[in-house]
């Protein structure tokens, strides 16, 4: 039988966290990741602004806080100080896809030697549940009270896909944390983001399917069921680039 | 004349509503009003609280520090706001959540148990436990009656809920009751 | 519309609508996010209102700038880091003399800070904020009737002016509950905006802030600073109580105004005769004013809910006359009443 530990990477730190939230999850196998590559001790964590925006209390690593959407930005900064250490973002869908989309493209296309870990759960968590470029079409939020309608906000934003297209990136995947199979891919593409920046090959993106039990209005258990019935089909999985 | 009251409890408790309901029946009866809730990142499971002030003249600050009435809906809230009670003053606690003989009283404070479940569970709603801490309010205060709160409710609630008024009223005829009775 | 009870940031919103405000573009941030939220529920709804939950405060702003340039009354609202943000496209409105109006609900800095209330936006308000030699209209409401009726007052001025108004209000206006009457006061037809892009058939009106020619730009200078002139000379609001007999005089704006009238009520029961100054407009700051109401006290307390910003705007207005004593809080701690209380008896001892 094999023992299930602690992961040496999460402080003692109790997350601030919702019940049923998936950061935890996320949170574990990025930390399990760096562990079992052994960057556990020279890893760099650049933290966003939204639920995630104190990772560096759960981390055990060094940690920056960016301003809002800046954190490509500001890893552009430590990495180009720092080029042996291993640099990730850890950002939301706010974050990343909306007021950081330029900082997003631009880390991108300069193949920054850096790793992204992106969470996607369709709406803003910490300011109480407003629209986020990801929401899907007919999703209620709190500034889509509506539904998100295609008349007035379009639909949601790929950024797998999107960022896939850039020259740049050396590894793209959208993968989902929904079940257990999808646990263990997730970790499986986290894992090869990580080796790639180790092997010096450039910029890595991991988008990881998520849920907002609070601010979706539903049991933890539903809304696991809701990324499987509903993202899914929108969010398709799969890896969307990677350099030979 | 100006009472300041806190209201405090676990997320869900209802006491940001319990104490708008107040506010808005001070309203009702013309006097001056505020309501000021604590906020914090949206997160479940957290600790809720709000100021109430109901006041003849100009309101100064809606921050109450110092209030004449704390009403706590659980034993955390309790521990750590009443040392903020003015002397003479009433905390109303919420005796389904809260043992009678657990309380660290202080002296020349008015303590008044109120069953809120109990109360709730009578009247088959577990959803109306906020209330009878409006009709407690209400006796132990008199800033305003039953008029003023059928009225904030009917606002409140809007045309579609409002037949879930007759039952609120109930449950604050009940908090009312308690505190005639005296009943600690 | 009867008197509701309100939260400040939906009466704000509500207030701008009744103002003919159609046009909202804003991005969520605590402690505003009512606000927004309150803007998608309502103009989503109308047949001519817009609104946009844009990508970033950046952007807000920008599409406030082109909405106000295309003649329409239009708001945006944030907090803290949301105006920084802001500034660059503050400062074009203030160039291209657009009229908007700008809510800061404001919290605690710098950098993210955090989310309780704070008045540590005050130099940022005052002096402009962006770069470049301009100013911004500055209200700042002490309670939610009043942030509704100086929101409506704004679009008034920033048509009138042709210039950017803020809204300074903090997280407790935002966030509280008060009685509020919201009127029709939608008084956009007095003004003709004939400067306005409309692509009506011949105009070539030109909306920039590009001057090459530094002796154009220096003109440009000079006619915005003859305009400010016109609003310190108009413009300027302030409240005073208890003032008649006071010793001391404390001066406070917005929420903290209102924990100093309650210090003020308690030190009065103590027999220590002290009187309220409250500026509403914070640009143009009541200089004169403030000096007039200290001529018969013997020192001035400020108090405010940040490091003391306000307070060299209040030292300029005494020129020396007076001693300033300062309390306050920041990083989203309230100031107390006592302590206000204890600052009032600290300055009564002084001689």
């Amino acid at each position: 039988m094999p023992n299930f530990n602690k992961t040496k990477m999460i402080t003692d730190v109790t997350m601030h966290y919702c019940p049923g939230c998936t950061h935890g999850i996320i949170h574990r196998l990025v930390a399990e990741v760096l562990e079992e590559l052994n960057i556990n001790d020279n890893a760099i964590l650049v933290a966003p602004v939204g639920c995630s925006v104190i990772a560096y209390n759960y981390f055990k690593c060094d940690g920056i806080e960016a301003a809002h959407g800046r954190a490509p930005a500001v890893a552009t900064g430590v990495k180009r100080v720092h080029p042996n250490k291993v640099v990730f973002t850890y950002q939301g869908d706010g974050d990343l896809a909306s007021i950081g989309m330029a900082e997003t493209v631009h880390v991108a296309s300069r193949n920054e030697n850096v790793t992204t870990i992106f969470v996607n759960n369709a709406i803003y968590g910490m300011t109480g549940g407003q629209m986020a470029p990801t929401t899907l079409v007919g999703q209620v939020t709190t500034t889509s009270p509506y539904g998100r309608a295609s008349k007035n906000e379009s639909g949601p934003i790929h950024i797998a896909e999107m960022i896939s297209t850039i020259q740049g990136p050396a590894y793209v995947a959208r993968v989902s944390v929904h079940d257990v199979p999808n646990i263990k891919k997730a970790k499986e593409a986290i894992k090869k983001a990580f080796q790639y920046q180790l092997d010096g090959k450039g910029y890595s993106l991991v988008e990881v399917l998520s849920t907002c039990p609070t601010n979706w209005g539903m049991s933890p258990v539903d809304a696991l069921k809701w990324v499987k019935d509903n993202m899914l089909n929108v969010f398709p999985l799969g890896v969307y680039k990677e350099e030979k | 004349m100006e009472t300041k009251m806190i209201f405090a409890g676990f997320g869900g408790q209802g006491v940001l509503l319990a104490g708008q309901l107040i506010a808005e029946a001070g309203m009702q009866k013309g006097k001056n009003v505020s309501w000021m809730p604590s906020y914090g990142p949206e997160m479940r499971g957290g600790t809720a609280n709000c100021s109430v002030v109901i006041s003849d003249d100009i309101i100064g600050t809606p921050i109450i520090l110092d209030p004449q009435i704390l009403v706590a809906m659980n034993k955390p809230s309790l521990e750590s706001m009443q040392n903020m009670v003015v002397e003479n003053g009433t905390i109303i606690y919420n005796s389904s959540l809260i043992k009678k003989d657990e309380i660290n009283k202080i002296n020349g404070i008015n303590y008044i148990g109120l069953p809120c479940s109990e109360i709730a569970l009578e009247l088959g709603n577990p959803k109306v436990q906020n209330m009878p801490i409006i009709g407690a309010v209400m006796e132990v205060t008199k800033s305003f009656n039953e008029d003023d709160i059928k009225k904030a409710m009917l606002s409140k609630f809007g045309e579609t809920k409002a037949k879930m008024i007759d039952l609120n009223m109930e449950a604050v005829a009940k908090g009312k009751e308690t505190v005639i009775k005296g009943v600690n | 519309m009867e008197k509701k009870l309100m939260k400040g940031n939906v009466a704000i919103a509500e207030a701008a609508i009744h103002a003919g405000c159609k046009c909202f573009f804003g991005y969520p941030i605590t402690p505003q996010n009512e606000l927004i939220e309150h803007m998608s529920k309502r103009l989503l709804k109308l047949e001519d209102g817009v609104f946009v939950q844009s990508e970033s405060e950046v952007a807000a702003i920008n599409m406030v700038f082109g909405a106000a340039g295309a003649g329409a009354r239009v708001m945006t609202s944030s907090s803290g880091p949301g105006l920084s943000l802001k500034q660059e496209g503050i400062s074009f409105l203030a160039g291209a003399e657009l009229p908007a109006v700008i809510v800061n609900v404001m919290r605690g800095g710098p950098g993210l800070g955090g989310i309780q209330p704070a008045q540590s936006d005050y130099f940022q308000a005052t002096r402009g904020g962006g770069h470049g030699d301009y100013y911004t209209m500055v209200y700042a409401p002490a309670n939610v009737q009043e942030a509704v009726d100086l929101v409506q007052k704004a679009f008034d001025k920033a048509d009138e002016y042709r210039n950017p108004v803020i809204i300074l209000a903090d997280g407790v206006i935002g966030q509280m509950m008060e009685p509020a009457e919201i009127k029709d006061n939608d008084n956009s037809a007095n003004y003709k905006k004939d400067w306005a892009v409309t692509g009506k058939e011949g105009s070539h009106n030109i909306l920039r802030s590009l001057y090459l020619d530094p002796h154009e730009l220096n003109i440009h200078n000079k006619n915005l600073t003859k305009k400010y002139e016109k609003i310190e000379a108009n413009e300027i609001m302030f409240e005073t109580a208890f003032i008649d007999d006071a010793d001391i005089m404390i001066v406070a704006y917005g929420t903290t105004s209102r924990i100093a009238r309650s210090a003020i009520r308690e030190a009065r029961e103590k027999g220590i005769k002290v009187g309220l100054f409250r500026p509403i407009t914070l640009w143009p700051f009541p200089l004169k004013e403030l000096k007039e109401a200290a001529k018969n006290t013997k020192n001035v307390v400020v108090a405010e809910m940040s490091s003391g910003q306000m307070i060299y705007d209040v030292k300029l207005a005494l020129e020396g006359s007076k001693p300033v004593s300062f309390v306050g809080e920041a990083g989203g701690i309230i100031p107390t009443t006592k302590q206000i209380l204890e600052a009032i008896e600290l300055a009564s001892k002084e001689e």
